[in-house]
C-alpha cells in the first residue's frame, strides 16, 4: 500500500504533549490542529462508491465478522455532502466516470479518497473499451488498496493508514492539500497508448485520429463542474 | 380534475390494497407529474442502476430503468481470452455467487468440446453450486431486509456467508473470485477436512435459517412492506422471460436442475420450491425454501461424493497438469506449455452451442461460437438479471415510491451481470 | 417440433442443423416474422430465452456478416429450439419480436447497441449499455478491444480544483 504523501510533511504520532506542572492530571495541552485531526481521524464518514464486486467486500468489512466500527469509520453515508472519505470500490465504467467526478466535487473539504481494488486503481483485468484505466487519472486519490478484491483486513489496514495520514497532515489550516495540486495519477493517456490505438485501427480502418481523442487533448472542466 | 382525485383516492393510489393483478394506467394530466431521478449512486440500488421515475404524488406512473453504468466489455474480453483464462472474467459477472458462473461457463465449454467430467468432479461441482445458491439467497434476503429496516437479518446472514467464504477459500485459496473450475475438472482436489467443514456448515445452518425465519416471515412490518407488492402474473413472467426464483414465485414451475438435469442433480433427491403469489413476499418465501432444499442437496452429495480423480484423464490432455508435475517432470512441463501456447491443446470444433444452468438467479446460459481456435469467437452470456430487470418497468406502475426498494431487492439485480 | 411439418408450412425455405443437444433452424430474414409467430402460436414456444448476435466478419467460411440468434423454449414440453437468421451490411435490419415476446425489448436493444442492427417495430430502440454519445458498435469485430480512446475522454480533476 502506498500513500501519496506530500514531501516533508511534519510527522507526530501522538497529538498530546506532556501536561505542564501545576495543572491537574486530567488536563492535556495540545495544539488545536493536532486535537482536531485526532478527533477527525477517529470519526471518518466513508462514502461507499461501491460499483462492483469490491462493494460486496466493503459490505463484508462493515458487517459481523470484520466490523469496521472498531475504527470509527462505520457510518456509511450515501449522501456525499456528509462524508469525508470516499471509497471507490469497483471498476468505473465510461458511463459512470462523470457521476464519480460529480460526487467527488460535492463532498466538502477536507476529504480523502481510497481507491479499493485492482479495477479502481488500474483497470485490473478489464483492459477494455469501456473501463476507465484507474480512477486516479481523473480524480485525486490518496491511498491505493490492491487486490481483486482486497480482503477486508487489507481494507481495514488501508483505512488505518488514512487515519495516520489525517493525523499527520492536519486539517485545521487547510495546509494538507497545498502540495497536491497536480493530478496524482498517470496522464490520462500516454503516448504508447495512442500509438497502440492507432495501430489497432490501421489494420481495420483508414488512419484518422478519432474525434474523441482530439477533444481529450485539451481537457476542460466545463462538464464536470456543477 | 381527475388526477388529483385519483391520487387522493386510497384505493386507487395504493394499488396493492386493492387486490392483485393488473394496474390499469389512467390517463393522467402530465402537468401534475414530476420526475424523480433514482440513482445511479443510491443506497437502495446497491450498485449502479438508475431509475427515472415519473410520479403522481407518491404513486409511480412510469418507471424507466437506465442501465449501463457498469458496462465493462465482458463479452468482448471473451473473444480475447482462452477457455480457461476467461473463467477469471465470468467470475466477476454475478459477483455474489461467483462459482455458479464458473460452473455455467465450463459446463458450456465442456459440452462444446465433448468432454465428460469425472464423477467426483460432478459431485464436487454440485456441492459448490448449491453453496453458491445459499450464498446468493443469503445476501439477497439480507439486503431486502436491510432496505426495509430489519438490520439484524442482514448481520445474521452475513455471518453465514463468511462461513461459506471459508469453505470456498479452503478449497481454492481465494475467498471471493475463486477461478476454481477448469476445462474438464477443477483446480485442486478437496480433502476430508474440507468435507468436514461443509458438514459443519450444513449442520449449523438450519438453526440460523429458522431464527431469521422467525424474525421476518410473520413480522408485521416486513410483511406489510412486501405482501402484494410488485405482483408479476404467470403469463407475464413467461412472456417476459423470467426464470429462477422469480418465475417460480409466479407459478412457473421451471427448474433446469429437474428439466434438463446436469451435474449430479438427476441422482439427488430434492424438491422445487414454488408459489403462486407472484409478489415480493412470494419471492422471499421461495428463496427461503430453496435454501433448505440446497442444504438437503449438499447433505446428500457430501456423503455420496465418489473417490477417484477429479480431472479427466491427463492422456486426453485437455486439462492443465498439476503444478507439482509441471515443476518436477519434463513431460508435465511440456504438457503445460502445449496447453498454454495458443493453437495447441484442445481440439475445438467449428460450431456453435448454447447451454445453460440453473444459477441462483435464474437461467444462466452461454452461447459460444467456436472457430477452431482455443478461444471463443463469440462468448455470449444470457444474464438472468438483465432479463429480470426489464420486467421492472412493467411491474412498477401503480405502486408507491417506497415499494421501489422492495421490488428491486426481490428481483435481485446484480449490476455486473446486468451490464457486463 | 417436427421440422418437416414446419418446413412445409414455410414453403421449404428452412434449413435445420443439430449439434450435441442443440437443434437449430435457419431461416431467411424475410420469413423470420412468419416463422416466429407460427412457432409461438402453433408450436407452443411461449418463452423467448435470449436474443443475441454474432459478427461473422472473420469467421472461417462465413458468407454473411451478422447472424442473429433466438433461443426459444416451450415451457410445457421443455423443448428448446434455436432460430437463426442472417443479415448483411449496409443497414442490417430485422423485424422486432417485441409484439410476440416482451423479452425482446431489452435484448434487441442490446443487439442494436453492440452490433448496430435495427429492429423495425421496436417501441424504444435506443442504446442501452453504452452511453448515448458513443459512436461505434462495440462488439463488431472491426472495433478494437481497447476501444478508440473513448475511455480517456474525461476532464481531470485535481486537488486544487475540487
Ligand atoms: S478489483 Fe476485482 S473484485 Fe474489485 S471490482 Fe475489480 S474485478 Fe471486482
Amino acid at each position: 500500500m502506498a500513500i501519496a504523501t506530500p514531501a516533508g510533511a511534519a510527522g507526530s504520532s501522538s497529538p498530546f504533549v506532556n501536561p505542564q506542572k501545576g495543572l491537574p492530571d486530567n488536563v492535556f495541552l495540545t495544539t488545536l490542529n493536532a486535537a482536531s485531526s485526532w478527533a477527525r481521524k477517529n470519526s471518518l464518514w466513508p462514502m461507499p462508491f461501491a460499483t462492483a464486486c469490491c462493494g460486496i467486500e466493503l459490505m463484508a468489512t462493515a458487517s459481523s465478522r470484520h466490523d469496521l466500527a472498531r475504527f470509527g469509520a462505520e457510518v456509511m453515508r450515501f449522501s456525499p455532502r456528509q462524508c469525508d472519505l470516499m471509497i471507490v470500490a469497483g471498476r468505473v465504467a465510461m458511463k459512470m466516470m462523470p457521476v464519480l467526478q460529480r460526487i467527488w466535487l460535492q463532498m466538502p473539504e477536507p476529504k480523502w479518497c481510497i481507491s479499493m481494488g485492482a479495477c479502481a486503481c488500474t483497470g485490473g483485468v478489464f483492459d477494455t473499451y469501456a473501463v476507465v484505466q484507474g480512477v486516479d487519472r481523473f480524480i485525486p486519490v490518496d491511498l491505493y488498496v490492491p487486490g481483486c478484491p482486497p480482503r477486508p483486513e487489507q481494507l481495514i489496514a488501508g483505512i488505518m493508514q488514512i487515519q495516520e495520514l489525517v493525523q499527520r497532515t492536519g486539517t485545521m489550516q487547510g495546509t494538507e492539500f497545498q502540495y497536491r495540486n497536480r493530478p496524482t495519477g498517470p496522464a490520462p493517456f500516454d503516448a504508447d497508448e495512442i500509438i497502440r490505438i492507432r495501430e489497432g485501427q490501421l489494420q481495420l480502418t483508414p488512419l484518422e485520429l478519432p474525434v474523441s481523442l482530439k477533444q481529450a487533448q485539451t481537457p476542460t472542466l466545463t462538464q464536470a463542474t456543477p | 380534475m381527475p388526477v388529483v382525485a385519483s391520487s387522493l383516492n386510497p384505493a386507487a393510489s395504493r394499488a396493492h390494497t386493492g387486490g392483485h393483478g393488473s394496474h390499469p394506467r389512467e390517463p393522467v394530466d402530465s402537468e401534475y407529474l414530476w420526475t424523480l431521478n433514482f440513482g445511479p449512486q443510491h443506497p437502495a440500488t446497491h450498485t449502479t442502476l438508475r431509475l427515472v421515475l415519473t410520479l403522481d404524488g407518491e404513486r409511480i406512473v412510469k418507471a424507466e430503468p437506465d442501465i449501463g453504468y457498469l458496462h465493462s466489455g465482458f463479452e468482448k474480453l471473451g473473444e480475447d481470452l482462452d477457455f480457461n483464462q476467461y473463467v477469471t472474467i465470468v467470475d466477476r459477472m454475478n459477483y455474489i455467487s461467483p462459482l455458479a458462473n464458473e460452473i455455467a461457463w465450463h459446463h458450456t465449454v465442456e459440452k462444446l468440446l465433448d468432454i465428460k467430467i469425472t464423477p467426483r468432479c460432478t459431485y464436487l461441482r454440485t456441492i459448490l453450486a448449491e453453496l453458491m445458491r445459499l450464498h446468493d439467497h443469503l445476501l439477497c434476503i439480507g439486503a431486502v431486509a436491510l432496505d426495509l429496516g430489519a438490520f439484524t437479518a442482514f448481520l445474521y446472514f452475513f455471518q453465514q456467508r463468511e462461513l461459506i467464504y471459508d469453505i470456498v477459500e479452503y478449497a481454492s485459496g481465494q475467498r471471493f473470485h475463486t477461478s476454481y473450475t477448469r476445462v474438464g475438472g477443477v483446480m485442486f482436489d478437496v480433502n476430508t477436512a474440507w468435507a468436514d467443514k461443509v458438514r459443519n456448515f450444513s449442520k449449523g445452518f438450519p438453526k440460523i435459517h429458522s431464527e431469521v425465519d422467525r424474525l421476518l416471515t410473520r413480522n408485521r412490518i416486513f410483511v406489510d412492506r412486501v405482501k402484494g407488492v410488485g405482483v408479476l402474473s404467470r403469463e407475464d413472467a413467461i412472456n417476459m422471460g423470467c426464470s429462477g426464483p422469480i418465475a417460480r414465485a409466479s407459478g412457473v414451475v421451471r427448474d433446469l436442475r429437474k428439466d434438463e438435469p446436469y451435474l449430479a442433480y438427476a441422482d439427488l433427491d430434492f424438491k422445487v420450491a414454488a408459489s403462486k403469489g407472484g409478489d415480493c413476499y412470494a419471492r422471499y418465501l421461495v428463496r427461503m425454501q430453496e435454501m433448505l432444499e440446497s442444504i438437503k442437496i449438499i447433505d446428500q452429495a457430501i456423503e455420496n461424493i465418489p473417490d477417484g480423480p477429479v480431472n479427466v484423464d491427463l492422456e486426453g490432455k485437455s486439462v492443465l497438469p498439476a503444478k507439482p508435475a509441471v515443476y518436477r517432470s519434463i513431460e508435465g512441463l511440456i504438457h503445460h506449455f502445449e496447453m498454454v501456447m495458443p493453437n495447441r491443446g484442445f481440439k475445438v470444433p467449428v460450431e456453435e452451442i448454447y447451454a445453460s444452468t440453473e444459477s441462483p438467479n435464474g437461467e444462466l446460459g452461454f452461447y459460444i461460437v467456436a472457430d477452431g481456435e482455443p478461444r471463443a469467437y463469440r462468448a455470449r452470456c444470457r444474464p438472468p438479471s438483465f432479463i429480470h430487470f426489464a420486467t421492472f418497468q412493467h411491474i412498477m406502475p401503480g405502486y408507491m415510491l417506497s415499494d421501489v426498494p422492495a421490488v428491486l431487492g426481490s428481483l435481485n439485480i446484480i449490476a455486473a451481470e446486468l451490464d457486463r | 417440433m417436427d421440422f418437416a411439418a414446419l418446413n412445409e408450412h414455410l414453403g421449404g425455405v428452412l434449413k435445420s442443423e443439430a449439434f450435441r443437444d442443440n437443434n437449430r433452424v435457419i431461416v431467411p430474414a424475410n420469413r423470420l416474422e412468419e416463422l416466429m409467430s407460427h412457432l409461438k402460436h402453433v408450436g407452443g414456444f411461449d418463452f423467448l430465452s435470449d436474443v443475441t448476435c454474432v459478427d461473422y466478419l472473420e469467421y472461417p467460411g462465413a458468407t454473411d456478416r451478422f447472424g442473429v440468434v433466438y433461443v426459444l423454449v416451450n415451457t410445457a414440453t421443455r423443448e428448446r429450439l434455436i432460430v437463426k437468421t442472417f443479415v448483411n451490411d449496409p443497414a442490417p435490419k430485422l423485424p422486432s419480436m417485441y409484439s410476440l415476446w416482451k423479452t425482446a425489448d431489452w435484448t434487441e436493444r442490446e443487439v442494436y447497441d453492440l452490433f448496430g442492427i435495427h429492429f423495425t417495430g421496436h417501441p424504444n430502440l435506443q442504446r442501452i449499455l453504452c452511453p448515448p454519445e458513443f459512436e461505434s458498435h462495440a462488439l463488431r469485430k472491426d472495433y478494437p478491444l481497447k476501444g478508440r480512446g473513448e475511455r480517456h475522454n474525461f476532464p481531470v480533476i485535481t486537488r486544487a480544483e475540487s
